[in-house]
């Protein structure tokens, strides 16, 4: 099968440009991971990040035939239609709307800054108790869904609007964690975290279009966590 | 937390609610419109413009065209906030943004005289 | 030559549980701290630990307590865990799980609010005597995860510096053997920094990787354990490696034991559920050294499943959807991709993988490396400088097995320990160690060998035939002159990787740099494992031979310790001595 492979080195390359692998899978249905492994085997340059290759620690995030996802639960099957038969390439480049440090490799710098804007910790200053704090499996299912990101950036860079105003912008990875905190029935800094989102970029730019539930590898809603802080902020002002 | 000065309502939540009150507007006179002009068939002039010279009317108009001009600039704005960044335009950005957003407010309240004259003027 | 240096408190490298939790109780007590991670914090293997934390916090039984689960812990080991070590993590265990929790871990919980904790192998009331028991504290399946965020997490609130995606290539030492520090260099630049400090930590997890087929992640290379046997430094318990029982077959992903825990079972090609066979009281929730073993029995019986006979399955259908979906979710997920079988209505095949180091670097409960002397207790030297904590480290709380959900508990227990120690060291003045330019040079000469190659094997070649050997020849069950073929090959395998090549000098992001340098450390480990593997003339825990099929707690009853300047095999005493309870004698191990 044939694997068109974005490649860029700052060293060498003046430009990105599009390498194509010819590849022999056997016909089996490999993640994209292991063809990226084939094709690293016999160029060693070929820089991607890999590490649990299976789904949990979200190194992998890329862009395989035009959609994000990670390359390690990315069955070639699943790739697009006809990849596995070999009648169209599998196509790789990196996650979009961030800098490429070389090939498959992004900057992710920015990504986490707005990750760390958000305050993802647990905020409460009231004495601890000897024990663990109580929280009912009610309260705790409030968290399902939200506490799962692995920080892959794929809905973060499917997204237009992050796209436009990655600076200003949360996105949808940061503002899924800043609803997991604000739905934890132990945190006590609502006022603050809605405080700091109430502009007209950090959560507001969200338009709804939901590329990043459509992307999620786990399956999360970022465009729904959006909408209930929205309606947190609302019923505090009307 | 990020902070803008030439946003129409200071804050992202406003912004947000005015959008969608003044699209609430727009749309409940569109249908009201339609279902006017459905429901009087041979419609002709003089029926029209005493419909549209009543004061209820009048004070209707008002409100629908204060909504289009605030839906537009608000919608506007943040085109040019999508769209007319660093990432197209360098440093000049800032620069390209301010000017586009004034000429956009421009027309606006161009359109709001305009349009209040023909309301009330009369005639 | 001149190289940049970086000075801090201290350095943690690895940014896994372990890590970070050290990491984090320096931070919080203002010491200049840098955490340097090959990887970006979350990435780190932590992340897939999946079934929970084993902890006496007594919910789910009020009246458990923390002397039950360190009996079960010392059985566990097959007595050569250390008991002190053993009591210090039990006993502190639930202060630290609370601890965990009160920075926010998404605990799973029960109806009264508190954390849920669900059966795991190899635990029960009263001493062995009450039954099984339900300790291990879980977020669904994915308590690894959420640990792991909820370190990082605090590690950003307390102000750790990260140095992500930066790879420690070897230990600095100062002309009189005391740690300065590490070289290290940055995969996004390819700039080689010298973190000086004085204290180091490695945190640098498990090596998984030395075998072909493992849970671990790619990146689980051994990295600390390699530099530390670079240096001179030995390794305790090296040959003991746990087998998990239920990697899927043909992946070696991991399924957690808490599938068993939540009362799956395992069946052959018969739909016979064999476990009552080999652990009539504790069945499929025995240790997993013997969990492992009777499937491979089952297996070599010829009762194996699937067209070549090689796995057996797992079954979790009888548990019901609901179940399965609000306690097992990554689990159904995870069986879905990869075996591409839906648990709810059809079993998983599973086959034991490699998946735990239960050696390292010998440390004592405040995380300090031990330089062995004599091999005798209280005859303890300490390395100056260097501390580890997590996988890497061998405390030892696992002796010749560990117990499912003892590794999270061990991470966060040891890391926070070793942390307190060396807020408290660093208080009292601890020195840091002065390298001469000679020393920093002697760090550097592995880079430079990479960098100057041009001849020579693939690093992708070796690398597959390193962990061909390593799987062949020191598998589950182990023979003499099996052993003695593989030490062979890792000797020739030592020449030729002295003098492999790398094809990619570039700076930018050179991931091949870093496969080579890895290769190094996997080499080093492997080849520890392997001579104590041959070493060891019985059977204990994880390490099972042929040739020595029972266990000799006449000469066996102790750690073995690679040392890797004569490549030869001493001994250590196990410490029997706990604080506050009686000793655990040794007795015959059956569940």
């Amino acid at each position: 099968m044939k694997v068109s492979v974005y490649r860029y080195n700052p060293e060498t390359d003046r430009e990105p440009w599009m390498e194509d692998f010819e590849v022999d899978t056997g016909g089996r249905d490999l993640m994209v991971l292991d063809v990226l492994a084939m094709i690293k085997e016999r160029d060693p340059g070929l820089a991607y990040r890999r590490s649990c290759r299976e789904g949990v620690c979200g190194s992998d995030g890329m862009n395989i035939n035009g959609r994000n996802a990670l390359a390690c639960v990315t069955p070639l099957s699943e790739a697009a239609p006809g990849v596995l038969e070999g009648r169209k390439p599998l196509v790789i480049r990196p996650l979009p709307g961030l800098p490429v440090i070389r090939d498959l490799a992004v900057d992710m710098g920015i990504f986490y800054e707005q990750y760390e804007k958000v305050q993802p910790y647990l905020i409460n200053d009231e004495p601890a108790p000897a024990i663990e704090r109580l929280q009912s499996p009610e309260e705790r299912a409030k968290l399902d869904g939200l506490y799962e990101c692995i920080l892959c950036a794929c809905c973060t860079t499917s997204c237009p609007s992050f796209w436009w105003n990655p600076e200003r912008f949360l996105g949808p990875a940061a503002l899924l964690q800043s609803w997991r905190f604000l739905a934890d029935s132990r945190d006590r800094a609502t006022e603050e975290r809605l405080d700091q989102l109430d502009d007209p970029f950090s959560l507001f730019r969200c338009r709804g279009i939901m590329n990043c539930v459509s992307v999620c590898p786990k399956g999360l809603n970022p465009t729904r966590a959006i909408g209930h802080i929205r309606s947190k902020l609302l019923e505090r002002a009307v | 937390m990020v902070t803008s000065v030439t946003n129409p309502g200071r804050n992202g939540l406003y912004d947000w609610l005015l959008q969608r009150v003044t699209a609430v507007v727009i749309g409940a006179y569109s249908i009201g419109l339609i279902g006017f002009l459905v429901l009087n068939p041979g419609l002709d002039y003089e029926t029209w413009k005493a419909c549209m010279g009543s004061l209820p009317m009048q004070m209707i108009n008002t409100l629908v065209l204060v909504s289009v001009l605030l839906h537009a600039w608000a919608g506007l704005w943040i085109v040019t906030t999508d769209y007319l960044t660093r990432a197209q335009f360098g440093n000049a950005a800032t620069g390209v943004r301010l000017v586009v957003q004034m000429l956009i407010l421009l027309l606006c309240l161009v359109y709001l005289l305009w349009g209040l004259v023909m309301i009330w003027g009369g005639a | 030559m001149s190289i940049r240096t970086v000075t801090f408190d201290a350095i943690v490298v690895g940014g896994g549980g372990a890590g970070m939790r050290a990491s984090l109780q320096m931070a919080q007590s203002g010491f200049r701290t840098a955490l340097i991670s090959k990887v970006f914090p979350t990435r780190s293997h932590t992340v897939s630990a999946q079934g929970g934390i084993t902890c006496a916090i007594a919910s789910a039984d009020p009246q458990d307590d923390w002397r039950w689960h360190m009996y079960d812990t010392v059985k566990g080991s097959d007595y050569i865990g250390d008991q002190e070590a053993i009591e210090y993590m039990c006993s502190v265990g639930p202060e630290t799980v609370y601890e965990l929790e009160h920075m926010g871990l998404p605990f799973s919980r029960f109806e009264n609010g508190r954390i849920y904790q669900r059966p795991f192998g190899g635990q029960s009331k009263n001493f062995g005597e009450g039954g099984q028991a339900a300790r291990t504290c879980a977020a669904a399946d994915r308590t690894g995860h959420a640990l792991l965020h909820t370190l990082y997490q605090q590690n950003l609130k307390n102000g750790t510096q990260f140095y992500s995606e930066w790879y420690a290539v070897d230990l600095v030492r100062a002309g009189d053997g005391k740690v300065a520090g590490v070289i290290a260099l940055s995969i996004e630049t390819g700039e080689v920094v010298f973190f000086k400090s004085r204290a180091t930590v490695f945190a640098t997890g498990g090596a998984g990787r030395i075998y072909s087929s493992t849970t671990n992640a790619l990146i689980n290379t051994g990295d600390g354990v390699g530099m530390a046997l670079r240096a001179g430094m030995p390794a305790q318990d090296m040959e003991m490696w746990q087998f998990h029982p239920t990697g899927i077959a043909g992946f070696g992903v991991l399924v957690t034991e808490g599938c068993r825990g939540e009362g799956g079972y395992l069946v052959n090609k018969d739909g016979e559920r064999f476990m009552e066979r080999y652990a009539p009281n504790a069945k499929d929730l025995a240790g997993r050294d013997v969990v492992a073993r009777s499937m491979m029995m089952e297996i070599l019986d010829g009762r194996g499943c699937g067209p070549n006979g090689d796995h057996v399955m797992l079954k979790l259908d009888h548990l019901g959807e609901e179940v399965l979906h609000s306690r097992l979710p990554g689990i159904c997920e995870l069986a879905q991709t990869f075996a591409r079988v839906d648990p709810v209505r059809e079993p998983i095949p599973v086959v034991p993988t490699c998946h735990y180091m239960m050696g390292g670097l010998a440390t004592n409960v405040d995380g300090r490396a031990i330089r062995l002397s004599g091999g005798h207790e209280g005859e303890d030297q300490f390395i100056d400088g260097l501390f580890a904590v997590g996988e890497a480290a061998c405390v030892s709380v696992h002796g010749a097995n560990r117990l499912g959900g003892n590794s999270l508990l061990d991470l966060v227990v040891f890391g926070r320990a070793a942390g307190l120690y060396i807020e408290e060291a660093l208080r009292q003045g601890m020195e840091q160690a002065e390298p001469s330019a000679d020393d920093l040079d002697q760090a550097m000469s592995r880079l430079r060998r990479w960098d100057a190659s041009e001849k020579g094997e693939s690093v992708a070649d070796l690398r597959r035939e390193l962990q061909e050997t390593m799987q062949n020849h020191f598998g589950v069950f182990r023979k003499g002159d099996l052993m003695a073929e593989g030490v062979n090959k890792l000797a020739d395998l030592r020449e030729r990787i002295a003098s492999a090549r790398l094809d990619d000098k570039s700076q930018a992001f050179n991931t091949a740099r870093i496969e080579a340098l890895e290769l190094d450390n996997l080499l080093e480990v492997a080849e520890a494992t392997a001579l104590a593997a041959q070493g060891r003339t019985e059977s204990r825990g994880a390490h099972s031979r042929y040739d020595y099929p029972d266990r000799d707690d006449e000469n066996w009853l102790c750690h073995s310790v690679y040392d890797p300047k004569s490549g030869k095999l001493g001994k250590r005493q196990v410490n029997f001595a706990p604080r506050t309870v009686e000793t655990f004698q040794p007795k015959v191990r059956t569940y």
